[in-house]
């Protein structure tokens, strides 16, 4: 279409400028001016790509990926984790009574203890994650299914929230607070572990439940309507999400920097998981001032408040114990990664050399017609 | 003689609009539009409704049309704004653009319509607005003035009843033109005189050919109260175009007949072919590929859902329940709002901006074509003219080459050679445009004495060739044009005409002695060799034209006697001679045809004066008929044209263009087939194909002409030649992998338009016919160049779809300059105009117009290779680029359980084919120069590489196709190991699922980018700027699109996002590991390729590269090797 009416342009632009009678006029107006981009001569660096010049970007970058490679690979192996699942899907499992016996509206708690025990001390900072699996936090329904400006504080969203929390907006005609489907599903378990001494006795580890949401969203991102004002007085007039046995205002009574929306464990249930399978930053163990480990070796003891269900869509729950390092928890798959593609480009590299060697004199020598 | 005939497709005009006397016929008053010019397409009302109409006619507008409603209806997982911004934004641009074209059609218009005019009316001269200005109107039109419309000349300033006009805006002829006023008006001068005129003009209804005008004028007189007509015949010289300007002539009096869109200035401007490229073809195969791959996707996904589904508590685990309504809904609706959400979701397969930049890359492209240097023609003062960008890339696909050879081979700059009268060969002493020719000083000026009976022939034959023509004098310094100075004692005067032919005949008839001075009171004269002027009565002038092939005139001499002269091609003339010398002339003609010179017949016949009256009646009857006129006068003209007295032959020469040879030897080492398609005799044609190096010495003739066909049957003629070819058919394969090698025999074919028009023929009774067409076509095939001769204009459009239709559907090319190479032009894949002298019409009517024959060679070898390579990476690269786009996000519904949702944020959906990867390809695809310019004209072979629209071939498409989705599977998996079931940042918080797609994107953005960097081999800064621009551009974007709380969204999804993730190390690592395998495959394939099987246009590369750079590198290997 633009080139149609360019055409038409051309011909509207038939000025009668030849009817002047001496050529000179018109060969000013007519002839090209010769700058280099219009005569498509720009100065250029004309690289191509041949077995010669991309060798050495092969072997460099082999000697590069596969050191890389190397200390990643060093450095997860010495991530130490420690993974236990505690659905309680069969009948030995600690939990499996929970896992039978759930309803959402019991009052009483369930409680299990998983014993389990360390064969190598944790040193440094030791964090503590929930996982599960099989749970689609990335559904489309369930992904939309919030309203970021009420959790921003916003008041009108607080009383009307957004169409997206649908069917979890409203209850008993009042709005939820916060609403939708990610809120209503927040996960409810308590996790709590001891040490078990040589000697019998439980010592509680201490958890700390702060900085594991993203700084962003606890500061800036959720926001509890009203600013500091009292958070029972701002939620009146709201519901708690249908599943919830308490109400927003009543996460964290005891902090109130870690109360209503910006209580940490809701933060990071409300960041959706990308894949079906996922884990949550749950605490953080600090590294103690002496230099005892974290954790040392030996028995412990999880003691788990069973109250998320997850049998209904075959899900599993697991409580994980992971050090960290630079590059994070323990994930083989960047050092492997590497080293793979660090050793391919070397033999490719190799294997170039020969090709180059042998066929690329004939190129540059030989048979050039011209 | 009253009898009135009224047919609908003439209209009567009435001059002044007064109604004729009473008793001449009814008055019949007809409505005629007025003469405003709208060349403007919309009206400040229609526009908004016009425009949208238009743009959404097309079927990509359209698609996304439907995209953006659907979205707007159905609950889809992206938002309407992801397909609504970006055509929005296309569409909003285009109607901008339309818009503003538009508003200065408007001005253009209105400054048109408004510009005054003189009407003479009641014997008064009024000034009135041109767009005001009706039908019938009388108006006077002062020197310079361009003419407001289209008009009958009535009367001049000039005693002869002539102007002259240039129509250097209609056509480009800026030669200056004669016209005729009415001859019964030519009195009418004045003002006042005009209000005593009573006519009326029957003519036809408007028509859009600029040289067609048959009417006819009706002059009522009632002088001593007898009322009476004269009929008077119109034709175009009589017609004022509008556009054209009024030149040399004080002022004109002319009445309307056509007035604003109806004059033919207006008629033309209707576009005229859609001519489409090649390429658009596979894009649009291409096309439908990626939609059934849409439907495929969305389809399987569909149909996946359902299944995985079918498990209980799948569809509705307890955390994430529908509404009421939703679970309502039945399940075959439900089905289907899935399959178009999984549609919207894919739907970026289908690249929205490819159309828009595969139009900006060829409008803007087309520049470089316009502002080519080389393609600048300093003599003419002009340039390489677009007329349509879309061909652009077609002309890197050209398989064969349609040349007109005079004007286009040759420089239609005719040079009087010698004449030969009764046998006797007269040399005029050689000097042409003020230069000696070199070799014929020595030549006597005439060459044999004649006897005493050839004297008086000697001096009819010059008479004759100076009263035969249609040439005029003009006496002025400078007239564009023809122009040649004839120094006489007083002012400088020039012989101007539309062929140049005429004008070396009449200067060459000057040099021998017999000097043509003017034309006045339609009388010619004539300075005889004793200084005596001659006048001759013209009284009648039989045009020539190309069917015919002749030209004639009638003139009374002095003492009374009616002559006809004749010149005309030999084959319309020697058949028409009853007496005259015919033998030798003819050896004469036939000898200088071989010459390559241009050669005319000149017969004359004497008339007595009851021939001349029976001669007049034929063609003042011919002249009034209004339908039919043309074929009344070719009939007219052969009963007239008969029993000549063969005066003699002339013979001029027509040199070769510059670089014409070395431009169809290029052209023929390109892989291209250049056939010669001419009017002119075989000897003179296949001279001159000799000359341009399109026989060479060693090419095998095979003729297919009317002479073997006298001989032999077409049949078997046929048969003998292709078994000919077909026997050296098994030895020319071998020969093609080494190009087109001298030694191997060549073959040229020469045929002529009869025998062509016998092998066309549609079969009559036996089906051996029909195969003619195929053996000839084996036959060509096989030749390496084909001269076709005696060609009518038609012919030459028949050839070119013939070889079009055949089999392999080759790209076809036909260059030409004049009014006959139209038809061809039009007809073939790509029509190339000559500026030349034969008028403009062939270089209004091309696509491309260029100056000289030379200049093909850059057009095609440089231009036209350049455009293919760079718009099939664009159209590659493009769906490459898509594939790896929206692939993850199909792999990634695997994941979430089929429920459509999106891995990349709204905004990078929406600005990813627009803003963060649109403008690199843009840029490349306006100045990758893959091989130097100056290599590509040097080595013509290199065009082969690209022939057969090799670089958009299904092997390649799916490799390029391949190469996404491997990308896409590198991009997703690389993120899903890394994401999956661990953590990646140093303080062990977790990164969501829109880091996930963000982490995907980054890499996406960046390999797409880099991969392109890759494929450029000409890095100017602009490249530089481009490339990384955008991609700083991206990482900037995603900074700012992330970094701040955005009130007007309902989400904020995205906050952080990107700067958290750039906050791990692991990030980083992978970004780098992912980019890095997505590319290697690609390099290696590109290098392997290149070191194992290099095409030539790799080893040019190469070559040309290592000339710089070779020692050191070949030293830093040797040294690593050993």
């Amino acid at each position: 279409m633009m080139a149609s009416n360019y055409n038409a342009k051309e011909e509207d632009g038939h000025q009668p400028a030849a009817i002047g009678h001496g050529g000179a006029g018109t060969v000013k107006n007519k002839k090209p001016d010769n700058t280099a981009f219009k005569q498509q001569r720009l100065p250029a660096w004309q690289p191509i790509l041949t077995a010669g010049t991309v060798l050495p970007a092969f072997f460099v970058i082999g000697l590069i990926f596969i050191p890389i490679g190397i200390g990643l690979f060093v450095t997860s192996n010495n991530i130490k984790e420690l993974e236990i699942d505690y659905t309680g899907g069969d009948m030995s499992s600690p939990c499996y009574n929970c896992s039978q016996s759930y309803s959402w509206n019991s009052t009483k708690p369930c409680t299990c203890s998983v014993p389990f025990s360390l064969d190598q001390p944790f040193e440094s900072n030791v964090f503590m994650y929930y996982g599960l699996s099989n749970f689609y936090q990335n559904h489309r329904r369930y992904v939309k299914s919030r309203d970021d400006s009420q959790l921003n504080g916003d008041k009108a969203s607080l009383k009307s929230p957004s169409k997206e929390c649908e069917p979890y907006r409203t209850s008993d005609e009042k709005p939820i607070a916060p609403c939708g489907a990610i809120a209503n599903s927040l996960f409810n378990d308590t996790l709590e572990l001891y040490y078990i001494d040589p000697n019998g006795s439980r010592t509680a580890i201490p958890l700390v439940k702060k900085g594991i949401a993203w700084w962003t969203d606890k500061h800036v991102k959720f926001r509890n309507p009203g600013g500091n004002d009292n958070l029972t007085v701002v939620f009146q007039g709201t519901s708690k999400p249908v599943n919830w046995r308490k109400s927003v205002y009543e996460l964290d009574p005891s902090d109130p920097d870690n109360n209503g929306f910006i209580n940490e464990d809701f933060i990071v249930w409300m960041r959706t998981a990308a894949l079906p399978t996922f884990r949550k930053l749950y605490r953080i163990i600090h590294k103690k001032p002496n230099m005892t480990p974290t954790l040392p070796l030996g028995q412990y003891i999880l003691e788990v408040t069973y109250n998320y269900p997850v049998r209904s869509f075959e899900g599993r729950k697991r409580m994980i114990l992971s050090t960290i390092s630079w590059m994070g928890g323990k994930n083989p798959f960047l050092g492997i990664a590497y080293i793979t593609v660090g050793s391919v480009c070397f033999f490719l590299g190799i294997v170039l050399l020969i090709i180059h060697h042998k066929y690329g004199n004939r190129n540059h020598s030989a048979d050039i017609p011209s | 003689m009253e009898c009135k005939e009224n047919w609908v497709d003439t209209r009567t005009v009435y001059i002044g609009n007064k109604e004729p006397p009473p008793g001449a016929e009814a008055y019949i008053p007809q409505r005629y539009p007025d003469n405003r010019i709208i060349s403007s397409k919309y009206t400040f009302w229609n526009f908004v409704p016009k425009n949208l109409f238009e743009q959404f006619r097309r079927i990509a507008n359209f698609y996304f049309l439907i995209i953006f409603l659907v979205q707007l209806i159905i609950d889809t997982p992206t938002s309407p704004i992801t397909s609504g911004l970006p055509l929005f934004f296309v569409i909003t641009v285009t109607a901008i653009k339309q818009g503003y074209e538009d508003w200065l059609r408007h001005k253009a218009d209105n400054a048109i319509n408004q510009c005054p005019v003189h009407e003479v009316q009641h014997g008064k001269v009024i000034r009135k607005q041109s767009r005001k200005l009706r039908v019938g109107d009388v108006v006077l039109i002062k020197e310079d003035e361009t003419f407001p419309c289209d008009l009958i000349l009535l009367s001049t300033s000039r005693e002869d009843g002539t102007c002259f006009v240039t129509t250097a805006s209609l056509d480009g002829e800026s030669s200056h033109k004669t016209y005729y006023a009415v001859q019964d008006t030519k009195a009418f001068i004045t003002e006042e005189d005009f209000d005593t005129l009573q006519a009326s003009i029957e003519c036809e209804q408007p028509q859009p050919d600029l040289y067609k005008f048959v009417g006819r004028i009706n002059i009522y007189s009632d002088r001593n109260d007898v009322f009476c007509v004269f009929f008077r015949p119109l034709g175009s010289e009589n017609l004022l175009l509008r556009g054209a300007t009024l030149k040399n002539t004080q002022h004109i009096y002319a009445v309307a007949i056509y007035t604003g869109m109806e004059t033919k200035m207006a008629l033309n401007y209707q576009s005229k072919s859609q001519k489409r490229s090649a390429v658009e073809k596979s894009m649009n195969a291409y096309l439908i590929v990626y939609l059934c791959i849409l439907i495929s996707k969305a389809l399987i996904n569909t149909v996946l859902k359902y299944v995985w589904q079918a498990v209980p508590d799948k569809d509705e685990p307890f955390y994430n329940q529908k509404t009421d309504t939703e679970r309502q809904r039945h399940i075959l609706i439900r089905a289907f709002t899935d399959f178009l959400a999984f549609m919207v979701l894919f739907n970026y397969i289908i690249p929205v901006s490819m159309y828009v930049t595969v139009e900006m890359q060829k409008f803007l492209g087309s520049y470089f074509i316009m502002w080519d240097d080389e393609m600048f023609d300093e003599e003419l003062g002009e340039r390489a003219q677009v007329n349509t960008s879309d061909l652009n890339e077609e002309l890197g696909q050209v398989e064969y080459v349609f040349t007109d050879k005079t004007g286009t081979l040759t420089e239609n700059n005719m040079e009087f050679i010698e004449c030969c009268v009764d046998g006797y060969v007269y040399v005029p002493d050689a000097i042409c445009n003020g230069q000696v020719m070199p070799g014929s000083t020595s030549m006597d000026m005439i060459d044999s004495s004649p006897g005493p009976g050839g004297k008086e022939s000697e001096e009819l034959f010059f008479r004759a060739l100076c009263l035969c023509h249609t040439v005029q004098v003009k006496e002025e310094e400078t007239v564009d044009g023809i122009k040649m100075g004839i120094h006489q004692n007083k002012a400088t005067s020039f012989y101007i005409s539309s062929s140049p032919d005429e004008v070396a005949l009449v200067e060459g008839m000057k040099r021998l002695g017999f000097t043509y001075l003017r034309l006045k009171d339609s009388h010619m004269e004539i300075l005889n060799r004793e200084d005596e002027v001659e006048r001759f009565e013209l009284l009648e002038v039989l045009t020539f034209d190309s069917v015919r092939r002749r030209m004639s005139v009638i003139v009374r001499s002095t003492t009374g006697e009616y002559y006809l002269f004749c010149k005309g091609a030999d084959s319309s003339i020697f058949p028409r001679v009853i007496s005259g010398k015919v033998e030798q002339v003819k050896a004469r003609v036939e000898h200088n045809a071989v010459e390559g010179l241009r050669t005319l017949c000149v017969a004359y016949r004497k008339l007595s004066v009851a021939q001349y009256e029976e001669t007049c009646h034929l063609l003042n009857s011919a002249k009034l008929a209004l339908q039919d006129r043309d074929r009344k006068l070719a009939e007219a003209y052969d009963l007239i044209e008969k029993d000549f007295v063969l005066l003699g032959a002339t013979a001029v020469e027509d040199r070769l263009q510059d670089k014409a040879a070395d431009t169809i030897e290029s052209l023929q080492k390109a892989g291209m087939k250049v056939w010669v398609l001419t009017g002119d005799k075989m000897e003179t044609a296949a001279a001159t194909c000799y000359a341009s190096k399109l026989f060479r010495r060693s090419t095998q003739i095979l003729e297919l002409t009317t002479k073997r066909t006298e001989e032999q049957s077409l049949h078997e003629v046929l048969f003998d030649l292709s078994k000919t070819v077909l026997r050296q058919h098994g030895s020319m394969t071998r020969d093609t992998f080494s190009g087109l090698s001298a030694d191997c025999v060549d073959y040229g074919l020469i045929i002529d338009g009869a025998t062509l028009s016998a092998v066309l023929k549609p079969s009559q009774e036996d089906s051996s016919q029909g195969n003619y067409k195929e053996i000839f076509l084996e036959i060509c095939r096989n030749c390496s160049a084909v001269l076709c001769c005696r060609m009518a204009p038609l012919q030459k459009a028949q050839i070119v779809k013939l070889i079009k239709s055949s089999p392999e559907h080759p790209i076809t090319l036909a260059i030409g300059d004049g009014a006959n190479d139209v038809s061809m032009i039009l007809e073939a894949h790509v029509g190339i105009g000559i500026m030349g002298k034969e008028g403009r019409q062939a270089a209004r009517n091309s696509d491309y117009a260029i100056p000289k024959f030379k200049h093909l060679k850059k057009m095609l070898l440089v231009h036209g290779h350049y455009y293919y390579i760079r718009i099939s990476e664009l159209v590659q690269y493009f769906f490459y680029k898509n594939v790896a786009f929206i692939f993850p996000q199909f792999l990634y519904q695997f994941f979430c359980g089929f429920s459509q949702q999106p891995l990349y944020d709204t905004a990078y959906l929406t600005l990813y084919n627009i803003s963060f990867t649109s403008l690199p390809i843009l840029l490349f695809s306006l100045i990758e120069q893959h091989i130097n310019m100056d290599i590509l004209k040097k080595d013509p072979s290199l065009y082969r590489d690209i022939a057969k629209n090799s670089l958009l071939r299904w092997p390649i498409f799916i490799y390029w196709t391949f190469l996404g989705v491997f990308d896409a599977i590198v991009f997703f998996f690389g993120s899903y190991f890394l994401f999956n079931n661990s953590t990646f940042t140093s303080n062990g918080q977790m990164f969501g699922n829109w880091t996930f797609g963000t982490l995907v994107f980054t890499v996406l953005v960046f390999t797409v980018t880099l991969k392109l960097a890759l494929d450029t081999h000409y890095w100017t800064w602009i490249n530089h700027f481009v490339i990384w621009g955008s991609l700083l551009f991206f990482v900037i974007f995603s900074l700012l699109w992330g970094g701040i709380i955005w009130p007007f969204l309902n989400y904020q999804r995205m906050y952080y996002v990107f700067i958290q993730m750039l906050s791990s190390g692991p990030a980083w690592l992978s970004i780098i590991l992912l980019i890095v395998i997505s590319l290697l495959p690609d390099v290696v394939k590109k290098v392997v390729c290149r070191a194992l099987w290099p095409t030539t246009t790799e080893r040019i590369q190469v070559a040309s590269h290592f000339t710089s750079v070779t020692p050191l590198l070949a030293k830093c290997t040797k040294v690593l090797f050993e």
